[in-house]
Formats: C-alpha cells, sequence, structure tokens
C-alpha cells in the first residue's frame, strides 16, 4: 500500500482533482496545489484548510504548466512545504474543440502542448525525482480517448494516448525502483470541461466517483485503471473492433 | 437542451442554456441567454428552479467553504454547498443547523431562497432567521453584502425571495451547539385530528420539535389519526449506540406509479399500526430528519409522471376547522398522498418578504400525477386554503393561480422592486402575469 500522506496535485481545480484534494483531506493527508487560475485555487485553498485537521497543511502556488521551464521551481516549492512527497497526481487538461483544431495548425499543436507535453514533461522531472527516493506513487489522468483514434476527438485522444504510453514506459522503468505510475483512465465524468453534453445516460459518472477511485488506485499502486470500472470492457470492445470496419464507424 | 427537472419532476420545460458555475467570482459569459436564475440540488417541487425562457446558473460547483468559527459555531460557504455537507463539517465539532427540512441534500443558497424551516419552526423560526450574512451579486456587475442589519431590505428580499434577487455568492450561516449527533425521540399514536390538536399543544410547549404523520385515507371517526413525533438533541452520553447506516436506491423509473389506491391505503394503515414509542428512545439525527434521504431517487417510485406537492399553511383561527375539511376532500377523492405531514408554526415572523412560513397549520401532501383527476382535487384543497386565508408553499408548487399567490403574499409588489432585472423563473412567470 502507497501511502498519500504527503501529495502533491497539478491542476488542483480541475473538478476530478479537487475532489480527490478534498477525499485525501478527509484521509489525513498534506497537500500542495498547483492550478492556473488564482481566484479558483484560493477558493480551493481555503475550503481544504476549513476541511484539514490542524496538523495536516495546505498550500498551493498558480502556475501556467505549459511553461515547462517552471517545473522545476514548482516542485521544489512542494517538496519544501511538504518536507517529503509520497505521491504526486497530474490532472490537469483541456477538452480540445476538434473541428477547431482540424483548421487550425497552431491550435491543434497548443493543445497536444495542454495535454500531452507538458504532462510528460512533469513526468521526466518526477521520475528522476522518485526513482532517487525509491518508493512514492504518481498518478496521471489520462483518458479512455487516448485508447483508440476516433474522427470526434482524435487530437485529444492522441495527446492522451501519448501520456498514456509515456506512463506505461516509465511504469516498467521505476517498478525496480519500488515507484507506481498509474495512469487512469477516466470515461464520461459530469464536470465543467463536459458542460456541453446531454448527461441523463448511465455512462456519466460523478467527479467524487472517479477520485474515489483515484485514491484506491494510487494506494494499490495499480498500473493502468479504467474509471468506473466498466470502462475497461467498454474499451477492450472498442479496441478490438478491426480497423477495417472500425474506419467506417462514426464514433 | 438536456431537461433539468425539479424534484417532482413536474413540469418537464428545459431552459434555453445551462450553465455551470464553478467559480463564485467568474463573469458570465455575453452569450447566455436571459433572464438567468440559479439552480442548486433541484430538491425544490415544481418550478422556482426553471426557466424555460433563459439560462439555469448551475451553483452545485460552487460547493467550498469559506471559513468555519468552531468556537463561535459560525460557518462561511458557497450557496452550492448542501446541508448534508455542512453537518459533515459541523456536528464532529458539536454544532448543527440551527433549522434544517426533510432533506440534507438541499443546497445553502435553495434554503436561503425558499426560507425553508423544520419540524422546530415553534421553537426557533425557519433558517432565514440564522443567516448572519450573504453576498448578492446583481446582473449589473454590482454585489450588495445583506445582514439582518446592513441593506436590510436587500437581506428581507432574498431570504425566501425564490433567487430572483441575483446570485448568492456566499452566505454565512449561525448554528446551534449539540453535544453529539443523536436525538431523543418520543413517538405517540393519535386517533382523531381533535386527539392531535390536544396532544400537539402540549409537546410543543416541552419539545423543540414536533411534527405528525397523517393516515390521510382514514374517514369518519377516524379522520386525522396519525403519529406525532416530538424531538430533542439528546443530551451528553456515555454510551450512544453505534450508527446504522444503509443506503438504498431507486434503481430505474417505474412505467407506472407505484403509489395507488392498493400501496397507499396498505402503507397508511401500516404506518399507523407501527409500534410507538411514548417512553421514547436514542436515534441518531439521519434517519431522525431526513428518513427518505436513505433512499437515493426516492422520487422515481412515482413513475416517469412524477407527482405534485401540495404544502399549505392555514392562519391559527381557522386551522382546525380547514384542516378538517382538507383532510375530508382528500379521503372523499380517494386520492390519498404516501406520506401526509402535519406541524403548527410558532408565532416568530418570517424575514422574508416571500417567506411561507407564518404562524398557523401547515399540511404536506404529495399525489401521484393523474393528470386533470389529481389538478381538480389541487383546486378543491386551494377553495378551503383560500377561504381560510391561508398559502401555498412556492418551493412546493407547480400549479397554483396567480390570484392564490397574491393573496397569500400581499408583500408581493414590493418585492418585485428588488428582482434582479435580468432573473426570472418559470413560478414567477406563471404567477405575476
Amino acid at each position: 500500500m502507497n501511502s498519500l500522506k504527503r501529495v502533491i496535485i497539478f491542476g488542483a481545480t480541475s473538478a476530478i482533482a479537487e475532489h480527490t484534494a478534498r477525499q485525501l483531506i478527509a484521509q489525513g493527508a498534506s497537500l500542495y496545489c498547483i492550478g492556473r487560475n488564482q481566484q479558483k485555487l484560493d477558493a480551493m485553498l481555503d475550503d481544504l484548510k476549513v476541511r484539514a485537521s490542524n496538523n495536516q497543511r495546505v498550500d498551493g502556488a498558480v502556475a501556467d504548466l505549459t511553461d515547462s521551464s517552471q517545473h522545476e521551481v514548482l516542485i521544489d516549492a512542494a517538496e519544501a512545504f511538504l518536507g517529503a512527497v509520497d505521491g504526486v497526481m497530474i490532472a490537469h487538461g483541456t477538452l480540445p474543440d476538434q473541428k477547431a483544431c482540424q483548421q487550425d495548425v497552431a491550435r491543434m499543436r497548443e493543445e497536444i502542448e495542454t495535454n500531452a507535453l507538458s504532462v510528460v514533461s512533469l513526468l521526466t522531472l518526477l521520475a528522476n525525482r522518485f526513482e532517487r527516493q525509491r518508493r512514492g506513487v504518481i498518478g496521471v489522468i489520462s483518458s479512455v480517448a487516448g485508447d483508440r483514434g476516433r474522427q470526434s476527438n482524435y487530437v485529444y485522444g492522441a495527446a492522451k494516448g501519448m501520456v498514456s504510453i509515456f506512463a506505461q514506459g516509465l511504469r516498467n522503468r521505476l517498478a525496480k525502483s519500488n515507484v507506481d505510475v498509474v495512469t487512469i483512465k477516466p470515461g464520461f465524468v459530469d464536470t465543467p470541461m463536459t458542460a456541453e453534453f446531454d448527461k441523463s445516460g448511465p455512462l456519466w459518472a460523478k467527479p467524487e466517483q472517479v477520485a474515489a477511485g483515484i485514491i484506491k488506485a494510487m494506494q494499490k499502486g495499480r498500473g493502468d485503471v479504467y474509471l468506473p470500472w466498466f470502462w475497461w470492457g467498454i474499451m477492450q470492445i472498442i479496441k478490438h473492433i478491426p480497423e477495417a470496419i472500425f474506419k467506417r464507424l462514426s464514433l | 437542451m438536456s431537461t433539468i427537472q425539479s424534484w417532482n419532476r413536474l413540469p418537464r420545460v428545459s431552459p434555453k442554456a445551462v450553465h455551470t458555475l464553478t467559480n463564485r467570482q467568474e463573469t458570465l459569459p455575453d452569450t447566455l441567454p436571459t433572464p438567468f436564475l440559479a439552480h442548486g440540488n433541484g430538491r425544490s417541487y415544481g418550478d422556482v428552479c426553471l426557466t424555460e425562457t433563459g439560462s439555469l446558473l448551475m451553483t452545485r460547483g460552487l460547493d467550498r467553504f469559506i471559513d468555519f468559527d468552531p468556537v463561535q459555531g459560525i460557518v462561511r460557504c458557497e450557496p452550492g454547498v448542501t446541508l448534508g455537507e455542512v453537518l459533515a463539517l459541523v456536528v464532529p465539532h458539536g454544532w448543527f443547523l440551527a433549522s434544517t427540512p426533510g432533506t440534507k441534500f438541499a443546497t445553502v443558497g435553495g434554503a436561503i431562497a425558499n426560507d425553508v424551516h423544520g419540524k422546530n419552526h415553534h421553537d426557533v423560526g425557519s433558517f432565514g432567521h440564522h443567516v448572519r450574512a450573504f453576498e448578492l451579486w446583481r446582473s449589473d456587475g454590482s454585489v450588495i453584502e445583506c445582514r439582518p442589519d446592513q441593506n436590510g431590505d436587500w437581506f428581507r428580499a432574498t431570504i425566501g425571495g425564490l433567487g430572483l434577487t441575483g446570485l448568492i455568492r456566499w452566505a454565512e450561516i449561525q448554528l446551534m451547539p449539540v453535544q453529539n449527533p443523536w436525538m431523543w425521540v418520543q413517538s405517540q399514536r393519535f386517533s382523531n385530528l381533535d386527539e392531535f390538536w390536544v396532544l400537539n399543544r402540549e409537546a410543543e410547549t416541552n419539545w423543540p420539535y414536533t411534527v405528525a404523520w397523517i393516515d390521510c385515507l382514514a374517514k369518519g371517526k377516524a379522520r386525522g389519526r396519525g403519529i406525532l413525533l416530538s424531538g430533542q438533541h439528546a443530551a451528553a452520553q456515555t454510551n450512544v449506540p453505534a450508527v446504522k447506516t444503509s443506503e438504498k436506491r431507486v434503481p430505474f423509473d417505474p412505467p407506472f406509479s407505484l403509489i395507488n389506491g392498493l400501496s397507499l391505503r396498505a402503507f397508511n394503515k401500516l404506518y399507523y399500526r407501527q409500534p410507538v414509542k411514548p417512553q421514547g428512545g436514542l436515534t441518531h439525527y439521519a434517519p431522525y430528519f431526513y428518513p427518505l434521504d436513505a433512499i437515493q431517487d426516492w422520487n422515481r417510485i412515482y413513475g416517469r409522471k412524477g407527482f405534485y406537492q401540495y404544502q399549505c399553511v392555514i392562519p391559527p383561527e381557522q386551522a382546525e376547522e380547514a384542516t378538517a375539511a382538507l383532510l375530508d376532500t382528500i379521503a372523499k377523492h380517494g386520492e390519498g398522498s404516501f406520506l401526509a405531514v402535519l406541524k403548527t408554526f410558532g408565532s416568530k415572523p418570517s424575514l422574508g418578504m416571500l417567506s411561507f412560513p407564518r404562524p398557523g397549520t401547515t399540511l404536506a401532501l404529495d399525489f401521484p400525477n393523474r393528470g386533470d383527476k389529481t389538478l381538480r382535487l389541487l383546486c378543491e384543497l386551494d377553495v378551503i386554503v383560500k377561504e381560510a386565508g391561508g398559502a401555498l408553499y412556492p418551493g412546493k408548487d407547480a400549479r397554483m393561480s396567480g390570484e392564490l399567490f397574491q393573496s397569500g403574499y400581499p408583500e408581493w409588489q414590493t418585492f418585485s422592486e428588488y428582482i434582479d432585472p435580468n432573473f426570472s423563473s418559470r413560478f414567477w412567470q406563471r404567477v405575476t402575469q
């Protein structure tokens, strides 16, 4: 079991990350939260401080994670605040407008930068630190969309696919150092990021459910985790449809 | 656009747009169609939380605490925090909500907007009496901090103001001290309405919480028979029982209402015959205050057509006569209610211009939606309420006439001067046009 007593959260103000932070606080953790929006981060930190007990510590910093030159400084600040780091969760990301990305190379590259390159940059730095301390867990939020390219969102899918494969390789590398890398693949989650969708179907999960699944998976040091669990089955089917058929489907 | 429903699943209407708020200081996009209306956790009934002509501002994403003072028992939070989330934070510190409705899934914003009340109204008044302050955001970008003695007219307009005066960005609530999460509860059976009045008068002087459940199908000599539950927060105990929690869920929409003549009669009879505890006993606060919350999505038992809630208040002088007339009418139609709840309000005047609680007796019922047949019964009940000088609860209404609303809420025109020009609800449009 991995301890999650001192945790850094990147992209902390996303709905899934914020619920994860609350649940970690309920379990006695101290947290360092990094978010992009000052107002949202401040509101979140105030909330976590109200929920925390006196011997738990909560702080954070505002940062644009697409600026990878800041990553080292952020991790240093977090480690200095927490004393030591048991776990890291990387949760930042956007849901690109696929149609717009098809028309605009700059926009497409921006989305890849945010959803893939900034994540693997962080992972590179974190991996070396965890490898040295020979314990800990890194959780990365990828997506079921990264399992197979589909016309409706392959820019997002490609970025998440990169994150999944990078994390898979890292998991392989760090296994001998007693460090777990957990790839989290949420299905449809009812968050502001998906505000435009009709959420009446049975496949939609609440962010607090997904957050509970993330904490469990990180504690157990699991590998690829689909949340909720039934997405594993759905993605097995989707991954195994022969390409000749798949390319004609409108998914 | 997806349909967003209120708790009784009536009416089925869709807003022009839905906007999820996650940052209480955010500026709304210019493209959002007006009028706006805040929508919390969808626990009110009817259309006070619905719009067909504008945008719903979903406040459940504004669910952060801002401050909690465990010494003074003051909590400040965003409007989308539910009452259950407040309790989870404050009960371990020895505090409780001074006034709470029958569901802990209501949000703080919704509790203010409907000036909700609880079983202890005769002792402490309604939710609004325990609101210390809140910040009101207006669509022109201005912000008004309201307290009973600061911008007091805005305070009085917004307490019970049905979300029409603007968006509450945070609220500060005064809590009440308790020794533990337990309640000492006594239950007594009464065999008709006359017995209820006697028992209830006695219980009110001795207990902070009182409420009665009525078998509304019983006729003649048994009319108004039921069970009176009196409660108080338990004293410090050396031996508190272990907490048993079980959550059940109604997993699907039955094709028709499971509440029909047969099941109603059986349920009401069994409920009346349940063993009572006149000597009292300990109960955890959750099953005492929120019995239906243990069944997630209980509103589904009425099927896809939904149901009507009917909650009225009758002034004290007319209470006995009008309550009897209401029960007679319901029994005559055979359109019984699953849970008929009877309670007397205390004399503490409500703070809100449109607050529902006022001295008198309140009766709450729910009826499966059987179309015209149900509506005809409700209209008959309206006549009794109106003649007795009573009023219906907007937070539970999907069909009252403008006339009945306006007679029950004489301050409605004064109130309307405080409405944000870019806020409205289907309810408001219905009862004022």
